[in-house]
C-alpha cells in the first residue's frame, strides 16, 4: 500500500494557511471551478459513488441525503453547516476551521452547487472564537476575488455564507436542535420525519452537513472518486447495509496519553495504533483501563478490546454505540471508572436540552445514582438500576426525539457491562471519591 | 431612557438581511446586548422585541435556554473565565484548576468578582481537548493551562 498522505491536514503547519493566495497557489479553488462546469446532479452523483459518510457522528452517506432533497423545488434550499463540534474529545473540525478555512468555504461552495442552494448559514459554536474569527476573514476574501456571491467564477452561480454563532449548548449539534437554534428558538430537536432535506431550516428544505464532511467533498472533486476509496475499509459482505468507510479520517486522541494529538488516518486505525504510535502511548508508563472510542456519547472499549478498527462498523462489533466523532480519549489504570461514568453522566444531564422526560428525567437520575455511589453510598443494586434507566430512555428504546440520551445511556451501559468488577468493589469496600471542586461546586 | 443605544439598535438591524425572517436573529441580537452591557435587562428584552417584531416572552424563552446570558441581578465581569471540566480536561487536572482559581480569587463558580473584573465559570468540553487543561478567556481558548497562568491572562 502506498505511504498515506494526509490531504486535509496538508496545509495547516504552512505559515498563513488560513489566506487565500496561498490556499490558491496549492490549487485551492480548482475543485469549485471543476464542480461549476459539471451539472449539480453529477456533482451529487460523485459524492454518491464515493460512499463519504458524514464525519459528524452518523455516519449517514452524504450524497444520499443530498438525493432526499425534493425534485424541482423551487427553492429556497439551504446549507445549514454544523460547526457546533460539542462532543466532549473531539476538536478536529475546530483545526480545520481555524488553520485552512478556504478548504471549508470551498467544500461548502461545491455542495451549494450540487443541492441548488444559494445560501449556506455555518452555525459555529460560540466557544470557537478564533475559528469566527478566520472563518470571517476568509469569507471577506472570497466576496472581494467573486468566489462568493454574484455570479461565482463568472458562471451565473450566486452563493451567501453567513456566519452563524450558538450560545454554548451541545444539542445545538443534532441537526434539528441546530434549525431551531438558527431560526431564533430554544435548541429542541424535532420530531422526523419531516426531515430537514424534505422541510428543514425556514421550514425550506435543508442539507445539515459537517466541517469535516464538506472539506472531504472538496477533496472528492478535486482527486476523484477511485482516490477516496482507495484508502479505508470496503463494506462487510455479510452485511447488505454496510456502505463501507472510506477515506480519510481525522482522529482526535487525549486525555491519559503523552502527546494529545489531532491525527489524519485512513479509516479503520485501531485504538491501540492511535495510541503507541500517534499519541505517544499511554502517559507515566501506565496502561490503558478504558478508551472511549468517538466521544463519550458512544461508551468504552476496555483494554482487551484496543484492537478495534476504528472504522464506521468497528466500534458497533465491540458493543459501542459507534464511531461517533472518532474522537479518543484514554483513560489510565490509576483511575475510578467511578469517577469517569460520573463526569459523562453529569455533563449529559447538564446539557439534555428538556423536551423529552426519559432524556431530562434519565440523565438526571443517572448522575444522581452515581453521586450516591461516588460519595460511599451507593448499592450493589443501584448498577442494576442503572442499566434499567439507560435501557429506557433514546431513540433505540423509541422514546426520545434525539439521540443525545443513547449518547447518554451509552457509557452507562458499556461501564456497568465492561467495567461491572470495579464497581461492585467500589460499593462493597465503601470507597469515597471527592473531586477538588466539589464543594464548590454543589451550590450550582 | 431606552435600554439600547441607537449604535447598538443599528449594529442589530445590520444583522437582519442575513436571514428570511427576523426571528433568526435573536441570538446576534442577544450577544451584540449581552457583550456591551454585560447583561440583558427586560428592557432590553422589550427593545430587541420590538425590533425582531416578536413577543418579549419570545426572546427571554430562547435567551434563558441557552444559560449562557446573565441578567441584571448577575451581570458578567468584564472579564469571563470558563474552566473545562469535561472529560478530556478532568483527566488533566481541569476540576484541580476550577478549585485553584475559586481559591486564589475567593471566589465560587458562577460569581463575578466584587470589582466586576472578573467571573469565573465551569465549562463543558470547550473543544481543545489536545492541550488540557483548558480555559476560554472570553471567546479565546488557551491551551495546557495553570492557576498562575490563568491569572496572568486576566491581569493583562
Amino acid at each position: 500500500m502506498a505511504k498515506f498522505e494526509p490531504v486535509l491536514f496538508a496545509r495547516i503547519q504552512k505559515n498563513d494557511s488560513q489566506a487565500l493566495a496561498g490556499y490558491r497557489a496549492d490549487g485551492g479553488y480548482a475543485a469549485l471551478k471543476k464542480a461549476l462546469g459539471m451539472a449539480p446532479a453529477d456533482v451529487t452523483t460523485m459524492v454518491k459513488d464515493s460512499a463519504l459518510r458524514g464525519r459528524g457522528g452518523a455516519g449517514f452517506p452524504c450524497g444520499l441525503k443530498w438525493t432526499f432533497l425534493p425534485k424541482d423545488h423551487p427553492g429556497p434550499i439551504y446549507l445549514a453547516v454544523n460547526a457546533d463540534e460539542s462532543e466532549p474529545g473531539t476538536f478536529n473540525n475546530r483545526i480545520l476551521m481555524e488553520e485552512d478555512p478556504h478548504q471549508l468555504l470551498e467544500g461548502i461552495a461545491i455542495a451549494c452547487h450540487a443541492i441548488k442552494s444559494n445560501t449556506a448559514y455555518i452555525y459555529l459554536r460560540y466557544e470557537y472564537g478564533r475559528s469566527y474569527r478566520v472563518l470571517d476573514a476568509a469569507i471577506k476574501e472570497c466576496y472581494a476575488a467573486g468566489l462568493l456571491g454574484k455570479n461565482i467564477l463568472g458562471t451565473g452561480f450566486n452563493l451567501d455564507v453567513h456566519l452563524h454563532r450558538g450560545a454554548a449548548a451541545y444539542i445545538c449539534g443534532e441537526e434539528t436542535g441546530l434549525i431551531e437554534s438558527l431560526e431564533g428558538k430554544r435548541a429542541w430537536p424535532r420530531i422526523k420525519p419531516p426531515f430537514p432535506a424534505v422541510e428543514g431550516l425556514f421550514r425550506k428544505p435543508t442539507i445539515v452537513n459537517n466541517v469535516e464532511t464538506l472539506c472531504c467533498v472538496t477533496h472528492i472533486v478535486y482527486r476523484g472518486v477511485e482516490w477516496f476509496k482507495s484508502m479505508g475499509v470496503p463494506p462487510d459482505p455479510n452485511n447488505p447495509r454496510d456502505p463501507g468507510s472510506y477515506g480519510p479520517k481525522l482522529y482526535c486522541v487525549s486525555g491519559h496519553v503523552n502527546k494529545p494529538t489531532c491525527v489524519e488516518l485512513p479509516m479503520g486505525v485501531t485504538a491501540r495504533e492511535l495510541i503507541d504510535e500517534h499519541a505517544g502511548g499511554v502517559w507515566k508508563g501506565r496502561k490503558a483501563k478504558a478508551v472511549v472510542p468517538g466521544g463519550i456519547s458512544m461508551g468504552f472499549l476496555s483494554a482487551a478490546e484496543l484492537d478495534t478498527p476504528l472504522d464506521f462498523a468497528g466500534p458497533g462489533k465491540a458493543g459501542c454505540l459507534g464511531l461517533g466523532t472518532a474522537a479518543v480519549v484514554v483513560v489510565d489504570d490509576h483511575t475510578s471508572m467511578v469517577e469517569v461514568l460520573y463526569n459523562c453522566c453529569r455533563f449529559m444531564s447538564h446539557e439534555s436540552c428538556g423536551q423529552c422526560t426519559p432524556c431530562r428525567e434519565g440523565t438526571s437520575w443517572m448522575t444522581r445514582i452515581l453521586e450516591r455511589i461516588r460519595t460511599g453510598n451507593g448499592k450493589v443494586e443501584d448498577l442494576d438500576l442503572l442499566m434499567e434507566v439507560a435501557g429506557s430512555m433514546g431513540i433505540i428504546p423509541g422514546t426520545t426525539i434525539c439521540g443525545l440520551s443513547d449518547g447518554a445511556a451509552w457509557p452507562v451501559k458499556n461501564a456497568i457491562q465492561k467495567f461491572r468488577g470495579e464497581f461492585e468493589e467500589f460499593i462493597r469496600t465503601g470507597q469515597k471519591l471527592r473531586g477538588p471542586a466539589e464543594a464548590l461546586m454543589a451550590a450550582h | 431612557m431606552p435600554a439600547l443605544s441607537p449604535e447598538l439598535k443599528k449594529k442589530i438591524e445590520e444583522v437582519l438581511p442575513k436571514y428570511p425572517n427576523k426571528q433568526a436573529a435573536t441570538l446576534p441580537a442577544l450577544h451584540l446586548v449581552h457583550d456591551a452591557h454585560r447583561s440583558v435587562s427586560p428592557e432590553a428584552i422589550r427593545e430587541i422585541a420590538q425590533i425582531l417584531e416578536l413577543r418579549p416572552a419570545e426572546v427571554y424563552d430562547t435567551m434563558t435556554f441557552y444559560g449562557f446570558f446573565r441578567e441584571p441581578d448577575n451581570p458578567m465581569g468584564k472579564d469571563r473565565v470558563w474552566v473545562c471540566r469535561s472529560i478530556s480536561c478532568a483527566l488533566r487536572g481541569g476540576e484541580e484548576l476550577l478549585a485553584g482559581l475559586c481559591d486564589k480569587w475567593s471566589m465560587h463558580p458562577g460569581e463575578t468578582s466584587p470589582d466586576g473584573r472578573v467571573s469565573l465559570e465551569y465549562a463543558e468540553c470547550l473543544g481543545v481537548c489536545e492541550g488540557a487543561p483548558c480555559v476560554l478567556v472570553n471567546d479565546e481558548c488557551y491551551p495546557n493551562q495553570t492557576v498562575d497562568s490563568v491569572a496572568k491572562l486576566v491581569s493583562k
